[in-house]
């Protein structure tokens, strides 16, 4: 384990994965005011997984993040979206109308601004959920090469 | 009946009726996959599909009661050509209530089959993806806006590839049968998407009304004619237009019984709805590239289908192949109606549609049922099973009358409007063809009850084994149906006749 070649790239990845993790955020909530959203941050997060999977070995990477609850992760995610849709239609608005989240007037904004927020971390949940949902289901098929074969 | 549910129902639900419909089911499929057992996903499917089933009955009463005929509803709030826009007209609501309708039959039988067919730790997720399906066609059919549908039809076909490919439990051929599925249906998809990117460049906007609105003053732009091809093929592919229906006996044969007859009765149907609403309502009748299509192009390819799928029928040894055959044959008779380009013709084209998936919901369920108590789908297996299960043979029976078009049955009903309507037309030669197809029908249908009433079981020592009570019950249910609409066919045909006028309507469906 410790004196195989991979070391470099262990050391390397233990310290990206926290800042892609950060940057998924960063493209998370910046999305409000330049490219970015929920689907890229998504995608972001489940790289930094996918990629502590590649160095450390699947089994590993499903210890640290179990399939059952990535699963569950996709699932909470299309009901956080839904559920913003039902809430503005029990505020008495339309189908997901931010504008009826808080009862405002028009020309407040604070419903839009919660509204899309809330819906992107729906998508955050559901997209890195999905992601690695898949990789797992592909990684999980193969046998494993063991690290001396390589 | 429709109106005393109209007069219970809360004021919020008649306002959101439209919206509810299709979020509803998509908000319980993912928390289905967060369900632990089965038999409790069952029991919520049946929930959405019944809450689905009355919004549907809900809005029927709305469109029918409303001066304009029409029932739209603004996602979001955001006003319409910009806005997404949900709206049923007298067309897409009769669509909702034979797809909710067959949801909630389907949905009440399914757990029997399900449980004998779909792994323990699989069956959650088999409903999830029921539930998706049933909130993507519901979806397909009641969106007023073009980009919208697709994304609905890509919602309702990627969880039907997962249904048919869980047949693997089964039969291992499930998962070619869905991954050719797959690849037909992924191209089906993508030739759509490429005709609305073309109509968008021709009229800057993705409403269907809007659409509709502009196209007359574009006659004879290329883009818009590319657009039609490109939406007619994909769209046809989707409905198993002939001879694009290669992937349909598979997928229909190898996919679990329940997901089998759950297709048969909602999918093809609600991708022949959209073809429809494109035909009249976008694109109108009376331009000239779209007679041509219809008179060059969907006349021969609907009699193709219904001669040509019906000898095939006739020629196959298992039984849901044989009735996947006449699925595509009977999707000819639909395609022949709407090919007049009539009201008449467009009528009974979505008459047959209707009875079409109450005598195909029928007859696969009730093969189902015989899954579920004797393992094999051949003829040979359905040799004696009038004497061993003669419920659900009595009701297979029924149906099988009905799609042959015996009087008295559903099917005849249609057919005889299919006639009048050829007739008008002065196709004398259609009508003999459609005859002769029933003709045909009689061969590959009575086959199959000859094996089941008049020859002896293949075991003799096979015992009386009828199909449980959850499933008798709605196919029963289904089985009456075909008959009492046999007889007094004017709901259903007062509802295919107000969908015809309704997809007509050019001007009402435009604001």
């Amino acid at each position: 384990m410790n004196a195989d070649h991979h070391v470099i790239l262990r050391v390397v990845s233990k310290g990206l994965i926290p800042i892609i993790i950060l940057f998924a955020f960063y493209v998370q909530f910046h999305g409000d005011f330049g490219p970015g959203g929920g689907f890229q941050a998504g995608v972001i997060i489940a790289v930094a997984v996918i990629l502590y999977a590649l160095v450390f070995g699947v089994p590993a990477a499903m210890r640290a993040v179990p399939p059952a609850f990535t699963r569950s992760l996709a699932a909470i995610g299309v009901m956080i979206y839904a559920g913003v849709g039902f809430w503005a239609m029990l505020q008495g608005g339309n189908y997901l109308e931010y504008q009826a989240l808080f009862h405002e007037p028009p020309g407040e904004h604070h419903g839009q601004h919660i509204g899309i927020m809330v819906i992107e971390i729906g998508v955050l949940f559901g997209v890195s959920g999905a992601m690695l949902t898949i990789f797992y289901a592909f990684a999980g098929r193969v046998a494993e090469i063991r690290d001396e074969d390589w | 009946m429709i109106e005393a549910l109209y007069t219970a129902a809360p004021a919020w639900a008649i306002q959101h009726a439209a919206p509810l419909l299709v979020m509803v089911p998509l908000f319980l499929a993912p928390m289905l996959a967060l369900v632990p057992s089965g038999r409790i996903a069952w029991l919520i499917s049946i929930i959405g599909t019944t809450i689905s089933f009355l919004f549907a009955l809900i809005l029927l009463y709305l469109v029918q009661t409303s001066p304009v005929g029409v029932v739209d509803y603004e996602i979001g709030r955001w006003p319409v050509p910009i806005g997404i826009e949900y709206r049923v007209d007298a067309l897409n609501a009769m669509i909702l209530l034979v797809v909710t309708s067959i949801g909630l039959l389907a949905s009440v039988f399914s757990w029997p089959t399900v449980a004998a067919e779909i792994r323990k730790e699989k069956r959650p997720f088999f409903y999830s993806a029921f539930m998706v399906c049933f909130a993507g066609l519901n979806g397909v059919t009641i969106t007023g806006d073009a980009f919208n549908l697709f994304v609905f039809l890509e919602i309702s076909s990627i969880s039907t590839y997962v249904l048919v490919s869980l047949g693997a439990g089964r039969d291992r051929r499930a998962l070619p049968a869905a991954f050719n599925y797959l690849i037909m249906g992924t191209i089906g998809a993508s030739f759509y998407i490429i005709g609305i990117g073309f109509l968008y460049a021709a009229t800057g906007t993705l409403n269907m009304g809007d659409i509709a609105s502009k196209l007359p003053e574009l006659a004879g732009n290329r883009s818009v004619l590319a657009g039609f091809a490109f939406i007619l093929v994909g769209l046809g592919l989707k409905a198993a237009m002939w001879p694009l229906h290669q992937w349909l006996p598979d997928a229909y044969s190898y996919s679990p019984s329940f997901v089998t007859m759950f297709l048969s009765a909602t999918a093809t149907k609600v991708a022949l709805y959209a073809l429809i609403r494109f035909l009249f309502t976008v694109f109108q009748p009376q331009f000239a590239f779209e007679q041509t299509a219809f008179g060059m192009l969907l006349m021969p390819l609907g009699i193709a289908a219904m001669v040509v799928c019906s000898f095939q029928a006739v020629f196959q040894t298992d039984v849901r192949r044989t009735l996947a055959y006449s699925s595509v044959a009977q999707v000819g008779y639909m395609i022949l109606g709407v090919s007049l380009g009539t009201t008449a013709g467009l009528s009974a084209g979505l008459f047959h549609l209707l009875n079409h998936a109450m005598m195909k919901g029928a007859l696969f369920m009730a093969v189902a049922g015989v899954v579920l108590s004797y393992q094999g789908t051949t003829i040979r297996d359905f040799a004696g099973l009038g004497r061993s299960a003669p419920w659900t043979m009595t009701a297979f029976a029924i149906a099988a009358l009905s799609l042959i078009g015996v009087p008295l049955t559903a099917g005849f009903q249609s057919k005889l409007q299919l006639g009048f309507a050829l007739f008008d037309q002065g196709l004398w030669w259609a009508v003999a063809l459609v005859v002769f197809s029933s003709f045909l029908a009689v061969i590959y249908m009575g086959r199959i009850l000859e094996a089941v009433f008049f020859k002896p079981p293949l075991n003799p020592r096979k015992a009386r084994k009828e199909a449980p009570v959850i499933l008798l019950v709605p196919l029963w249910i289904l089985a009456l149906a075909n008959i009492y609409f046999g007889i007094a066919a004017k709901f259903p045909l007062d509802l295919a006749r107000s969908a015809a006028a309704a997809a007509f309507g050019g001007e009402a469906f435009l604001k």
